[in-house]
């Protein structure tokens, strides 16, 4: 079942439709809400490698559904120390759930204070409403 | 910018929310609640699509078999009225201007639907070709079609079963209705041609007896799963039907346009040949991605039923075996494959 609409305030937001939950200089990343309903029910998460460098505003993944395919963008820079090997096994985890078990990564962040030029909710939420 | 055109079941599936999407000139449901449920209802039960965006044009007249005889590869003097044949409009080089279905009505009368995108070139080529005692007309317009497909769906409906590319004239919950024993999925089923202002009448009584509402993205994983070609991705003018494994739709001993061309590709062996496969790695194959060996995919998707990567693509003729590997370029990744024997999906009764 697909999640219903929402955009937890304590995550911080990147204008390609994806979140950072940000904690002792590591970031969980994944897409919003908007983003699986846009691309419908993912079938295939191709992962970066764990070890891999990731770049803030630059492809670490790649999301498929049946029609179309979309690039992972990173909304920081790090590396990634873990992948979410359940979302590679099942990818529809990140339609019913995007923003707990449909978790893409985990990165140790290289530049912290990248965090300041992310968007908050409310900015994100703006963003939205003028697509 | 040209403006789409809307079926007349348009504001239906605005109604039930469809993500609507230009499709060859068209503004179409790609989706209702989602391609995966949308295609395991039509593989369980039962789908309604809505195909008005096809085309249908009627050849009449005392030389309208004998126009379509030369224009059409397959054998039109092996179908009488009542009777429906798979056939394909060629061009002098042996390629493919449109696949579409002739419907016998009567001995000088034929209903041909044809693929939305080709009805301009498909129309304009019988036109072009027309005999004094032939007339083509356009009544595109006129029709609205709604598949109805799945293993449930002639029960769904009330109708009796009848033999493939076999129709009738029947009554449908009080609306007359042309039912064809046609379909591009697979599954048992119907194809029902009614007047445009039927159409929601149609509609409506369709969901009545249980048919979920199918959008043409699970129309495409449902025909690629059983191996039919796209015209306009697997097969189109620069393609010929011997090398995309339709040469059992060619009479290729008569005369049509092009027949020289295939007769020769035939005895020659094709250099390549459309095959369909599987993913043995993950991935999902894409149209125009390339396949080792000179060969490329032109349809590639998920398919619900495997739960893996499935696609078509031109190989060439030595890699064209079943079990052959094929090393397909992902994005830069080198991913594996096998080809396969039609159907990729067979249905579990088979």
């Amino acid at each position: 079942m697909a999640a219903e609409e929402s955009y937890p305030d304590e995550l911080r937001y990147h204008r390609e439709h994806d979140w950072a939950r940000i904690e002792d200089g590591e970031a969980v990343l994944g897409i919003t809400w908007y983003a699986q309903d846009a691309l419908g029910e993912l079938v295939h998460y191709e992962p970066p490698e764990e070890g891999a460098t990731v770049t803030k505003d630059s492809a670490y993944g790649e999301v498929e559904s049946v029609k179309a395919v979309s690039d992972v963008i990173s909304p920081l820079s790090g590396e990634v120390i873990e992948v979410n090997q359940a979302v590679v096994d099942a990818p529809e985890k990140v339609n019913e759930d995007p923003y707990g078990d449909g978790w893409l990564v985990r990165i140790r962040l290289t530049d912290p204070s990248e965090t300041d030029q992310l968007l908050t909710v409310e900015a994100y939420q703006e963003l939205l409403s003028n697509q | 910018m040209q403006t789409l055109r809307r079926t007349p079941l348009y504001e239906r599936h605005r109604a039930l929310n469809a993500r609507m999407v230009p499709f060859a000139g068209w503004e179409m449901p790609v989706q209702y609640e989602g391609v995966i449920a949308e295609h395991r209802a039509v593989r369980a039960d039962t789908g309604v699509f809505d195909v008005s965006h096809m085309g249908e044009l009627e050849v009449e007249g005392p030389r309208a078999h004998e126009l379509l005889q030369g224009l059409l590869a397959n054998d039109l003097d092996k179908i009488e009225p009542g009777r429906a044949q798979y056939t394909l409009l060629t061009n002098e080089q042996g390629g493919i201007i449109d696949d579409l279905i002739a419907y016998r009505l009567e001995a000088g009368h034929y209903l041909l639907i044809v693929n939305a995108a080709n009805r301009e070139a498909a129309f304009r080529w019988l036109k072009d070709h027309e005999l004094p005692g032939s007339d083509v007309r356009d009544v595109s317009d006129a029709f609205a079609l709604l598949a109805v497909q799945g293993p449930q769906s002639i029960e769904r409906l009330g109708l009796d079963d009848a033999p493939a590319f076999t129709f009738a004239e029947q009554m449908l919950d009080g609306i007359e209705v042309m039912v064809n024993r046609t379909g591009y999925t697979g599954e048992r089923g119907v194809e029902l041609l009614v007047p445009s202002e039927e159409a929601e009448e149609l509609w409506d009584r369709v969901l009545e007896r249980g048919a979920v509402p199918c959008g043409l993205g699970a129309r495409d994983t449902l025909r690629l799963e059983v191996c039919y070609p796209l015209h306009g991705n697997d097969i189109g003018p620069d393609t010929d039907a011997i090398s995309a494994g339709l040469g059992w739709a060619c009479a290729l001993d008569k005369d049509f346009t092009g027949v020289e061309e295939l007769r020769r590709v035939k005895a020659a062996g094709p250099e390549r040949k459309l095959v369909p496969f599987v993913m043995e790695d993950s991935g999902i194959p894409r149209q125009g991605m390339a396949i080792a060996g000179g060969g490329e995919v032109t349809s590639g998707s998920h398919s619900p039923m495997l739960d893996r990567g499935i696609g078509m693509g031109y190989v060439e003729a030595e890699q064209a075996a079943a079990d052959t590997e094929l090393t397909i370029d992902v994005r830069g990744r080198d991913r594996r494959a096998r080809v396969v024997t039609k159907p990729i999906y067979k249905r579990q009764e088979d």
